[in-house]
């Protein structure tokens, strides 16, 4: 029995074994000097973990009793994760080893913190989720506080740490919450407990606040506030990392719980979240207007970009969930590749993240800025890229749920969006002339940010099958 | 065979029009020439071989949706193949007369884009694709395709000389006047498609019996279906075929190059409401009071047209109202149910009326595009063959030929028919049309001579230098007419019999099934007997001009879309105008005499007495032999031997002053331009600039730019403020997030 419990959570167990076993390789060799290994077997770990998952299949598995689930939702969630993971693993090496952030402990915490969002996306009861919740928060606190010679980046780590807790707080207030009405803190149990349609106020307090403390993690309004302070504060690979792979388990995470265990009132939990949706929707669009750091700018794009995958979330729907997968694969494909860009933004070796700097970038790097423009383009929803689908789904969804009034919001509020988008484009095509920045990059981001920008394009075609397999996870969490 | 011909010209467009660079101007010109000729050739040969079925020769599969279903085909029967034959005859000769006409044009200057002649031709071709699109439509949308192509030539070419405001404001006011027209046939093909469910031809056909006992919401009330539609349909004639109320861009059309004007603003594009409303006799001949409104319309278009240019002095812009006023003539035939005739007029109108067209041309070639006549005259020694050329166009369009024979120009025959037609239409409208119509044939003739007087005649006035130089046409301009002239003169008395013979011989023309044939095959017994029974009490029944709709649609002898026309059994039109009485038949000839003697007075000098005598003289003659009672037609000729005699030279002028209201009436085209200007025009430029300033600018703007710019900033400048960088505060927005969902799930959570 436990050797089969093993067996579900085989991915996990093994990236938490090689995390423990690299930190003594580090330790007991030449510390940092290794670092630069690491990060590359430690992507190359993630990534194999990610091909084995993707390939593997299995039908639904419940491990540990029902605390682990195992299905088709989980491994979607943990595939693209272990990607967006192993690509901004690669993406920070050259960055971090400039500036000397590149530590042997950095590639393993995020290995780490990996280990937690598995343990989430997977989570069937609230214990689990805390687990991996705290887990991946641990890892995440200490990577945004990596430059310890930097106030901007100890603040950053600071209020992340100390709002995470708040959040935190929220959480298992809620959570217990919940166990003093239902009685368990098993998902399965939970469902039973509330039952269809009707359930205890008290319930429904407890849900309230778990959803608050996983808004948080989704960075969605008004949960946001940390979101710009830490994107901007971080090194900016961490920040790349922040933007991608915790967005997505979190995402995860808040779908399992409104499904899992709150599926039968699918009416409360709706306007909740749809008022997340709306809020961070508009909030990001428009408190990014006024941004000139990229970094900030990206913050605020991610939490608006977070409101359109709550969208989906919102329509409670079997459709809806496949909506967000999509959405959230699509935002993790483009996100990598708009840091790809960001990253390779220095002038004479020191970064740069005013986006008045890219004036007349297109005369001097047209390949680079015209890959960016396919990227923002595909950001702000224009059609034909595919950044328009995901939008597409998000609205369907939301209009097949029959809430017209929050695909009309979700339009309007990608107007605003596409603002601060073209206004990057524009300068960059159009812009004042600013001084020129380095024209090197590396291969690794260089790569990155053609192919993101080329499966914008290409992908219009049948989005690499995502819709699918993203249709067959849905149909796994939604019954 | 109609596949070459439809393409043919289609391939000449897309070679001249995009391959000219490659090919050069002189080989786009040959290639788009060459094809029309021989999609003319071919078109010959199908409207000389043609059989009595109707042919439908699929292209391709072309719209399937849902309950819609059509193909792209070509309907080939005795319709398509005079239209075929008029377009691409006229189109080829046309393209010929061009290469002389367009040779060379000052309106293009040198060097770069100077190129004018391949987009011409290329122009030229495309029209003539879509013209043939349109008559050889199996359906409606196919038509309408073909309706909306012609009109972009139209508009392509009306405005060819891009420099001029005022083709350019010719180009548009075309295109929009036929938009109003397009707009009712737009709403008819709606219509169709909703009460039959198809837009096929032969469905909407076989379902006219019943659309007539249909009625269907329109508007504010409930109309028949069968009328409102053929009303619609007709809406759509009207623009395209410049029929009063919608004629005001005709005239203005002539700011286009005069082969233009030729071939699509004489000859073909408008006659394309006549054809339709051909096309569409199954539907007519149901619609009894949509008949007499097109007789009313087409009378009134006839008359008014032909006073208006009685006074014009631009020489085209005189064959422009007198095209106007023959479509008029046409439409009284098609109204009275003679579709033939209506057809019949149509060929020989396409011949008489662009040869007039290509013989202006030719004159205004020679004067160094001088158009108004008052600075013409005495050009007949000049340019003798464009002379004999016109002249023989005017003998065709005023009708002379020998009263009660056969035998007379083309138009003599064709628009004698019209009137006899007319006369026998039988109703009230009818009547009125065929004096509007008699009036109007006077007034044809008046100003027909009257342009042959003032030009070739008499002293040449205006620029001598222009006279000076006054040189005859290139043999390309000169070959399409003598072309022309030999139809002119030989098509109405060759084709009368089938257009105009006995019912039999139009019927076996135009492939209608012989009703009468039921009863000789009744020796047959069974059915047959039974059926020819029931068609001999329809018949009867039919005599008293009943009800059209009342007869029974199952017992038609001839059901609606078989043949190319349809006429009803009630319908005797046809052969009541071979009975109409002689004075009636004789009556457009006198009508005629009258017109050419008082344009010869007032327009010759020194015409002698004799002369003038002469011409009552066979007026009276003609009208006795017309049984007119002697008296009578003694009475007649002395009439108008004494309007002769009291018309002289240069009265036109004092007529000018004494009647000075009713000359500015007509010199200024009853004041439609003036009043439409004053309604439509001014009302919608209104309107537009409202919508446009306030609307637009204002509204729109105004709220695009107030929420971009004030509102969304300052909230932005909000979100700023709030991101203060405090933890508190960040920790104060949680909190007070959580309040909300906790006061939002108290109030409204757990029903």
């Amino acid at each position: 029995m436990t050797n089969a419990d093993i067996q579900t959570v085989l991915p996990e167990v093994l990236l938490a074994a090689y995390a423990m076993l690299a930190l003594m390789f580090g330790v007991y060799t030449t510390k940092d000097k290794v670092a630069p290994l690491l990060v590359w077997v430690t992507s190359a770990v993630l990534a194999v973990l990610g091909l084995w998952i993707l390939t593997g299949g299995g039908g639904d598995v419940a491990a540990f009793g029902g605390m682990i689930v195992n299905d088709a939702f989980a491994r979607f969630a943990k595939v693209v994760i272990l990607f967006s993971a192993a690509a901004v693993l690669l993406m920070s090496e050259g960055y971090m080893a400039k500036r000397g952030l590149l530590r042997f402990e950095y590639p393993l915490l995020v290995a780490l913190a990996v280990v937690g969002m598995m343990v989430m996306v997977s989570a069937g009861d609230l214990m689990a989720l805390y687990m991996g919740l705290e887990l991946q928060s641990l890892a995440l606190y200490v990577v945004a506080a990596l430059r310890r010679d930097s106030v901007k980046s100890t603040e950053a780590g600071l209020k992340y740490f100390v709002l995470g807790a708040l959040s935190s707080g929220l959480l298992l207030y809620g959570a217990s919450l919940v166990y003093g009405f239902a009685g368990t803190t098993l998902f399965t149990g939970i469902i039973a407990a509330v039952g269809e349609g009707q359930a205890p106020l008290g319930l429904l307090f407890g849900l309230v606040f778990v959803i608050a403390g996983m808004a948080f993690k989704v960075s969605a309004a008004p949960f946001h506030m940390w979101t710009p302070d830490v994107y901007e504060g971080s090194p900016t690979p961490v920040t790349a990392f922040f933007a991608t792979a915790p967005k997505m388990a979190a995402m995860g995470l808040f779908a399992r719980v409104v499904h899992d265990a709150f599926g039968g009132v699918v009416g409360d939990w709706q306007q909740i979240v749809a008022f997340l949706a709306v809020a961070s929707m508009f909030l990001g669009g428009i408190a990014a207007i006024g941004q000139r750091n990229i970094k900030r700018l990206m913050a605020y794009s991610s939490i608006s970009h977070m409101g359109f995958a709550l969208m989906g979330l919102a329509a409670g729907t079997a459709f809806g969930v496949q909506a967000m997968l999509v959405y959230m694969a699509i935002y993790v494909t483009m996100n990598i590749g708009v840091f790809a860009f960001i990253l390779a933004m220095e002038r004479d070796g020191a970064p740069v993240v005013r986006i008045d700097e890219l004036g007349g970038y297109s005369k001097r790097e047209p390949l680079r800025a015209l890959a960016m423009l396919v990227l923002l383009f595909s950001l702000a929803g224009v059609p034909p890229l595919v950044g328009f689908f995901g939008k597409f789904y998000v609205l369907r969804a939301a209009m097949d749920a029959g809430m017209t009034w929050l695909a009309i919001a979700a339009v309007i509020a990608a107007v605003i969006n596409a603002f601060y988008y073209l206004r990057i484009v524009f300068l960059m095509y159009f812009g004042e002339d600013a001084e020129a920045m380095d024209s090197g990059i590396s291969p690794v981001l260089w790569g990155f940010l053609m192919a993101s920008a080329a499966i914008m394009v290409v992908g219009i075609i049948n989005l690499f099958g995502v819709e699918a397999i993203a249709a067959t996870a849905a149909a796994a969490l939604v019954n | 065979m109609a596949t070459i011909i439809l393409f043919a010209p289609l391939l000449g467009a897309l070679i001249g029009g995009l391959g000219w660079r490659v090919i050069g101007e002189p080989a786009a010109q040959w290639i788009t020439t060459g094809l029309l000729f021989l999609a003319a050739i071919l078109s010959w040969v199908i409207f000389l071989t043609l059989g009595p079925e109707t042919e439908h020769i699929q292209i391709l599969r072309w719209i399937e949706s849902g309950s819609l279903s059509t193909d792209w085909a070509i309907r080939l029967d005795r319709l398509t193949s005079i239209m075929l034959v008029v377009i691409t005859t006229v189109s080829a000769l046309v393209h010929l007369y061009s290469f002389g006409y367009m040779g060379h044009d000052e309106n293009f200057g040198e060097g770069e884009g100077s190129e004018y002649k391949a987009r011409f031709f290329a122009y030229l071709s495309f029209f003539t694709f879509a013209m043939l699109c349109l008559v050889t439509a199996d359906n409606l949308v196919q038509m309408f395709f073909g309706w909306e192509g012609v009109g972009l030539a139209s508009y392509l070419l009306i405005g060819f000389y891009y420099k001029k405001p005022s083709a350019n404001a010719a180009a548009i006011k075309a295109f929009v006047v036929n938009r109003i027209g397009d707009f009712g046939f737009a709403l008819g093909i709606f219509a169709l498609y909703l009460l039959t469910d198809s837009i096929r031809f032969d469905d909407i056909f076989a379902a006219t019996p019943e659309l007539a006992q249909t009625s269907i919401r329109f508007l504010w009330t409930d109309w028949n279906a069968a009328e409102l539609t053929a009303f619609l349909l007709f809406i759509g004639a009207m623009g395209k075929s410049a029929q009063f109320f919608l004629h005001t861009w005709l005239p203005d059309a002539m700011e286009g190059p005069t082969p233009v004007s030729a071939l699509i603003h004489a000859a073909t594009m408008v006659t394309a409401g006549v054809f339709l409303v051909c096309r569409f006799s199954p539907l007519m001949e149901f619609a009894p009071y949509t008949q007499t409104f097109i007789v009313i319309i087409g009378a009134t278009t006839a008359f008014f047209a032909a006073t208006v240019g009685l006074v014009q002095n631009d020489i085209k812009r005189v064959i422009a109202y007198s095209t106007c006023s023959q479509l008029g003539y046409m439409f009284v035939a098609a109204g009275v149910g003679v579709y033939s005739v209506a057809m019949f007029h149509l060929l020989t109108h396409a011949f008489f009326k662009a040869m007039l067209f290509l013989g202006a041309g030719s004159v205004i070639h020679a004067m160094h595009h001088e158009q108004d006549m008052r600075n013409y005259g005495g050009l007949k020694d000049k340019i003798p063959l464009t002379f004999w050329a016109m002249l023989i166009g005017t003998l065709a369009i005023t009708g002379v030929g020998i009263p009660l024979t056969h035998y007379g120009f083309a138009g003599f025959l064709s628009k004698d028919a019209i009137i006899e037609s007319a006369f026998a239409g039988g109703t009230n409208a009818a009547s009125f049309a065929f004096w509007a119509l008699v009036i109007a044939a006077a007034m044809t003739s008046f100003y027909s001579w009257r342009l042959m007087f003032m030009t070739f005649w008499g002293e040449a006035r205006g620029d001598m230098h222009a006279h000076g130089h006054a040189h005859e046409s290139p043999r390309s301009m000169l070959a399409p007419l003598g072309v022309l002239a030999v139809g002119s003169v030989l098509a109405g008395m060759i084709w009368v019999g089938p257009f105009f013979g006995d019912h039999a011989e139009v019927e076996e023309f135009f492939g209608i099934p012989h009703a009468e044939g039921a009863e000789a095959h009744a020796g047959l017994g069974g059915p047959e007997l039974m059926f020819g029974a029931a068609l001999a009490a329809t018949e009867a029944e039919g005599d008293d001009h009943g009800d059209k709709a009342a007869v029974d649609p199952e017992n038609l002898p001839v059901q609606p879309g078989e043949g190319a026309i349809y006429m009803h059994p009630s319908n005797h039109t046809l052969d009541d105008a071979h009975h109409a009485p002689k004075w009636v038949k004789v009556s457009p000839f006198i009508a005629m005499l009258l017109g050419f003697g008082i344009a010869l007075s007032m327009y010759m000098r020194g015409v002698p007495v004799l002369a003038k005598l002469g011409l009552g003289a066979l007026g009276a003659v003609v009208l006795f032999v017309a049984k007119v009672p002697l008296a009578l037609a003694i009475l007649g000729g002395v009439v108008l031997a004494a309007i002769f005699l009291l018309t002289r030279f240069g009265m036109n002028e004092t007529l000018a002053a004494n009647q000075a209201p009713l000359y500015r009436f007509f010199l200024n085209k009853w004041y439609f331009d003036e009043i439409y200007d004053a309604t439509f025009v001014r009302g919608a430029k209104w309107l537009g600039r409202f919508l446009w300033k306030k609307g637009d600018g204002m509204v729109i703007d105004g709220t695009i730019n107030g929420v971009a710019m004030e509102i969304v900033p300052f909230f932005t400048r909000l979100a700023g403020r709030a991101q203060s960088g405090y933890m508190f505060h960040y920790a104060a927005a949680m909190v007070l997030g959580i309040v909300i969902f906790i006061t939002w799930m108290t109030l409204w959570g757990g029903q």
